[in-house]
Order: structure tokens, then C-alpha cells, then sequence
């Protein structure tokens, strides 16, 4: 039998790495949409390096280009300018080794949700018995074991966003993208499902952009928080360090002062940028979340 | 309102109107009633005579034949309508250059047709079929079409990233979203299907439901047309539950069963 080869620069676990290799590195990145005869530049001159077990939240006023950030990582659209690259290696076509979680629903409803985590594996070659065995598992871990036969139209909100984050999490993915995923939730939901993401994400920390419009949310969940300038043609304004111990409850850090201090600072240079936004967007729509 | 209530109140409909037709017919209220049964029969001769040839064999002779007309329209029909289906949804410049002609096709009633098929396919079951495969491909086409094009952008990005190749894209994402809108037009291409045999039965034929009705019609046997629509009805309706069993069962993962509409 045939193992799978090992990719060469998985450090194994022991063996001290003086510092992590760079999972995502955006150089220069510039994006602009054609809409019609019109063009929209969305971002311009992003820098922006993720490394191997990094947990990086990017914030920013609504239309900011956030997720046009996210989707240039996954390989979902293609930069105009800049360089994308994923382990030192330039991106072309879609990015193989990151996983997605969207905003919206992304669950294919005519399956269980069984079936939805389990197809997951179908592109690695996973057999059938096997993928299913290993999706009942995962579905365990995110606390859905009873909901397995379910359709996701038969599940909450947020117990769909758990089978979304078996189905990212089962193909084991080195590089965690996350696009406002608990943007739909309610807030108590919400700080369940960021404990369970930290939970899961501790264990064996991958690479993790998670893009957020709630710097509280991004505070407590990350180790580096970037926060971008109002569109259009948005940049990075400013890239603070959360130094923040972990293990975090979601609910509890917020009440500490180190939390206040740091929320303090970058909020200090978030607001500019969403006064700007809100001024640009007066008589314009300005819809909360609709950025896809 | 409870279900009683409403069987009972259903039921009292049907009896105003058989009564009324029944007090008409049987009495000389507006003249003759010789000259009012040739032409409008009685409801006790008419139920009389459907029970006679439901009872008799003659009749699922007639009824086996509309039924693989029906069935033989809906399974070519079905095929030819998601195979173009795909291939228009999934290649625009053909969907460009053809769309004219589909509209156009489309457009033109296709009871004119009836004729040509004859022509063609002579007076046995298959111009009928062609009768009825002209009316179920447009529906399931457009269905189909409509399905592989409105696949949602998310479901489609997140299928991809998840790794899926092209066929895979297709066994999971466009194939079932392609049939949930051909499913969800089910009865409506059923309900065409049947239409197309008997109306092609009823042009030229010499067996079928529609050939029954046309050779009372064409004798004056107002009783006879009456029970042949009768049977019509009772069939439609047979067939029609059977696609609502065949629909709860395929749809299951659909919230709040949306029931279409027949024709």
C-alpha cells in the first residue's frame, strides 16, 4: 500500500521551529471588480503575512473589502496586482490546502448532515464506509451526534455553522479561512460557537484568517487583530498583537482589563475608519453583511 | 375547520350539482326531456355506464394504452429535456444561438403539430408519444436549465473548495439541483404527458382513452362522452397521487413541501 507522502515542511511536533513558515503572504495585493462598463477598486497595496498556527481577525467598516481579502486566499478570485502565496509558493487556481467557512448557508441541502461532512473526503479518495465513519465522528466533536440524519433545513442557524466547521475541519486543511461566520447568529450562539472554534482550533492550530465586523469577537479569539481602512480601494491601517493568555473563555476575557486596554487602542483606529465609511455612505446602501 | 366538516361541505357540492343536472334532465322543465338527455345525458346514466365499463375488461385495454403513451412521453420527454437542459445551462454561447429557436418552438401550440405526427408516425402509440414529448421536453428543459443556472454561488464556491472535480461538482451540486426543479414541476410534465396521448388519441386512433371518447362523440352517445371523461378523471387523478407519493419521497429534504400545481 501506498502511503501519502508527507508534504516536506510539516515540522513534526518536538522538533522547536525557530519561527513558524509563513502559511499566507499578500504582497501588493490590488483587486478590482468590472461591473459593467465601471470599474470598482476594492483593495489596494495589502500586505499581509498569516503564519502556521497564527490566528489573524481582520476587521473593518462594512464594504471594506474583507472578504474580497479572504477570497483572493482561497484562490476564489484573482488578485489584479500582487502576489498571493500559500507556503511560499505563488497560488494559481484555487488554494488546495485551505479550507472555507462561509457567511452564508454553503451546506448542500439535499444532503444530511452526514452526508455533507462525509463528501468532504469523497475528493481525497476517502471510501464511502470509511468518510462516514469519520464524519459521524467529527459530527460528535462539534456536538451534533443526535443530529447526524438531520437536513440542514431541520437544524438551526447555528448547528448548521457546526456541520459547515466538520466539513472544513474533517479534510484537515492547513489553512483556515473564515468569512464573518457567525455573522447570522445571535449573540449567545455566537459565543458558543467562538469557544467551540477555539476549542477545536487549540488542538493542533492551523493557520486561521477569520474575518469579522465585531472587534470584541476578534479581540477574544485572535493573537493578531489587522484592521482595514473604508472602501473603496481599502488598505491595511494598522495590525495590532493580542497578548492575551490561552486557554480564553469567550464570555470571560471580555471582562478582564488586559481586553479593555487593547479594545480601546484599536477601536481608536477602527472608529476613523468607520465614521469614514459611514460618511461616504450616506445615500448609498449600507447594508450590514451583505458583502459576500 | 376540521377535515369532517370540510368532506362534508366537499361532498354537498357534488350532490347540488349532480341533483341539479339530475332534476333538469329527468324532468320536462325547459321542454322535451328526450331532446335534454341527447344532449346533456343524466347523471344516473352516466354513472350507470362508467360503473358497466369499469366493471368490463374492454376499458383497461383502452386505459393500458393511454397509460405507456403517457409514460413512454414523460421518460423520453424527461431524458431529451435534462440532457439539452445541462448542455444549454452549461455552454452559453449554445444557449445564446439556440434561444430563439426554443422560444419560438415553445410558442407554437403544439395540438397543430398532431397531424404532422400522424403523418409521420402513423395512427399506432408513437405519434402520440411525439405529441405528448413535445409538450413534457420544454418543461423539463426550461426546469432543468433553470436548475443548473441558479445553483447558489455559495453551495458552488464551497463545493469547490472542498476539492470536488467536475463530475463531482456535477453528482453533488448541479445533478440534484437540476432535479429538485425538474421534481418540483412534476405534475405539471405528468399532467402534459396524459394530455398529449389523448388529445393525439382523440385526433386518430384506433385505441386509447381519447379514441373511447371520440367514438361516442362521433355517434352521438352523449353518455358515452360523459363516462369516457368520467374515467379520464378518476385516471388523472390515480396518476396524480402516484406523482405526490413519487414527489414526498424524493423531496424529503425540502423544507415546507411546496405542492405544485396541475394542469
Amino acid at each position: 500500500m501506498d502511503l501519502q507522502q508527507r508534504p516536506p515542511f510539516e515540522t513534526g511536533q518536538g522538533v522547536s521551529a525557530t519561527a513558524s513558515p509563513v502559511a499566507v503572504r499578500l504582497s501588493g495585493l490590488d483587486i478590482t471588480f468590472h461591473i459593467g462598463d465601471q470599474r470598482y477598486k476594492a483593495v489596494t497595496g495589502i500586505d499581509l503575512a498569516v503564519s502556521a498556527g497564527e490566528f489573524v481577525s481582520v476587521v473593518g467598516p462594512t464594504g471594506c473589502g474583507k472578504s474580497t481579502l479572504l477570497n483572493a486566499a482561497a484562490g476564489l478570485l484573482t488578485p489584479s496586482a500582487g502576489k498571493v502565496e500559500i507556503f511560499g509558493k505563488p497560488l494559481s487556481g484555487l488554494n488546495a490546502r485551505a479550507g472555507y467557512l462561509f457567511q452564508a448557508d454553503a451546506l448542500m441541502p439535499w444532503k444530511t448532515a452526514l452526508q455533507n461532512v462525509a463528501v468532504a473526503l469523497e475528493p481525497m479518495g476517502v471510501p464511502a464506509a470509511e468518510a462516514n465513519e469519520r464524519a459521524r465522528e467529527w459530527l460528535g466533536r462539534v456536538g451534533l451526534r443526535a443530529f447526524v440524519d438531520r437536513y440542514p433545513h431541520m437544524l438551526s442557524g447555528g448547528q448548521r455553522k457546526r456541520v459547515a466547521l466538520a466539513q472544513m475541519l474533517i479534510r484537515n486543511p492547513e489553512i483556515l479561512l473564515m468569512d464573518e461566520p457567525f455573522g447570522p447568529l445571535d449573540a449567545q450562539t455566537r459565543q458558543i460557537m467562538g469557544n467551540l472554534l477555539l476549542d477545536l482550533w487549540s488542538k493542533d492550530r492551523k493557520a486561521l484568517i477569520f474575518v469579522t465586523h465585531d472587534l470584541e469577537e476578534a479581540i477574544a479569539l485572535s493573537d493578531r487583530v489587522v484592521v482595514m481602512s473604508a472602501g473603496p480601494a481599502a488598505g491595511i491601517v494598522a495590525d495590532y498583537k493580542v497578548p492575551l493568555p490561552r486557554p480564553r473563555d469567550i464570555a470571560e476575557i471580555r471582562l478582564e482589563k488586559a481586553f479593555h486596554e487593547i479594545h480601546r487602542d484599536i477601536w481608536a483606529s477602527l472608529k476613523v475608519e468607520v465614521q469614514k465609511a459611514y460618511a461616504m455612505g450616506e445615500g448609498k446602501e449600507l447594508v450590514e453583511g451583505s458583502n459576500r | 375547520m376540521n377535515r369532517l366538516k370540510l368532506l362534508a361541505l366537499q361532498m354537498l357540492v357534488m350532490i347540488v350539482c349532480l341533483g341539479i343536472w339530475h332534476v333538469v334532465t329527468v324532468y320536462p322543465l325547459f321542454g322535451e326531456t328526450k331532446t335534454i338527455q341527447f344532449f346533456f345525458s343524466t347523471p344516473i346514466d352516466v354513472l350507470a355506464r362508467t360503473f358497466k365499463q369499469l366493471t368490463g375488461s374492454d376499458i383497461y385495454y383502452h386505459l393500458g394504452i393511454t397509460l405507456t403513451e403517457t409514460v413512454l412521453a414523460f421518460v423520453i420527454g424527461s431524458a431529451a429535456g435534462i440532457l439539452f437542459g445541462f448542455t444549454f445551462a452549461r455552454n452559453d454561447l449554445l444557449a445564446a444561438v439556440f434561444d430563439p429557436y426554443i422560444k419560438a418552438a415553445n410558442a407554437l401550440p403544439r395540438v397543430v403539430l398532431a397531424p404532422i405526427f400522424a403523418l409521420w408516425f402513423g395512427l399506432g402509440i408513437w405519434s402520440k408519444v411525439a405529441l405528448g414529448f413535445t409538450l413534457v421536453f420544454f418543461i423539463v428543459f426550461f426546469n432543468v436549465y433553470q436548475g443548473v443556472r441558479e445553483v447558489s454561488p455559495t453551495v458552488l464556491a464551497n463545493a469547490r473548495m472542498l476539492g470536488m472535480n467536475g463530475r463531482q461538482l456535477f453528482r453533488h451540486v448541479y445533478w440534484p439541483s437540476a432535479l429538485t426543479w425538474m421534481f418540483s414541476s412534476l405534475h405539471t410534465s405528468v399532467g402534459f404527458a396524459l394530455v398529449g396521448a389523448v388529445v393525439g388519441e382523440y385526433l386518430g386512433s384506433s385505441a386509447g382513452l381519447g379514441y373511447k371518447i371520440h367514438e361516442a362523440e362521433s355517434v352521438f352517445d352523449v353518455t358515452g362522452v360523459f363516462a369516457g371523461m368520467l374515467i379520464l378523471a378518476i385516471f388523472v387523478i390515480a396518476i396524480d397521487s402516484v406523482v405526490t407519493l413519487v414527489e414526498k419521497r424524493l423531496l424529503v429534504w425540502r423544507p415546507g413541501q411546496s405542492s405544485t400545481t396541475t394542469t
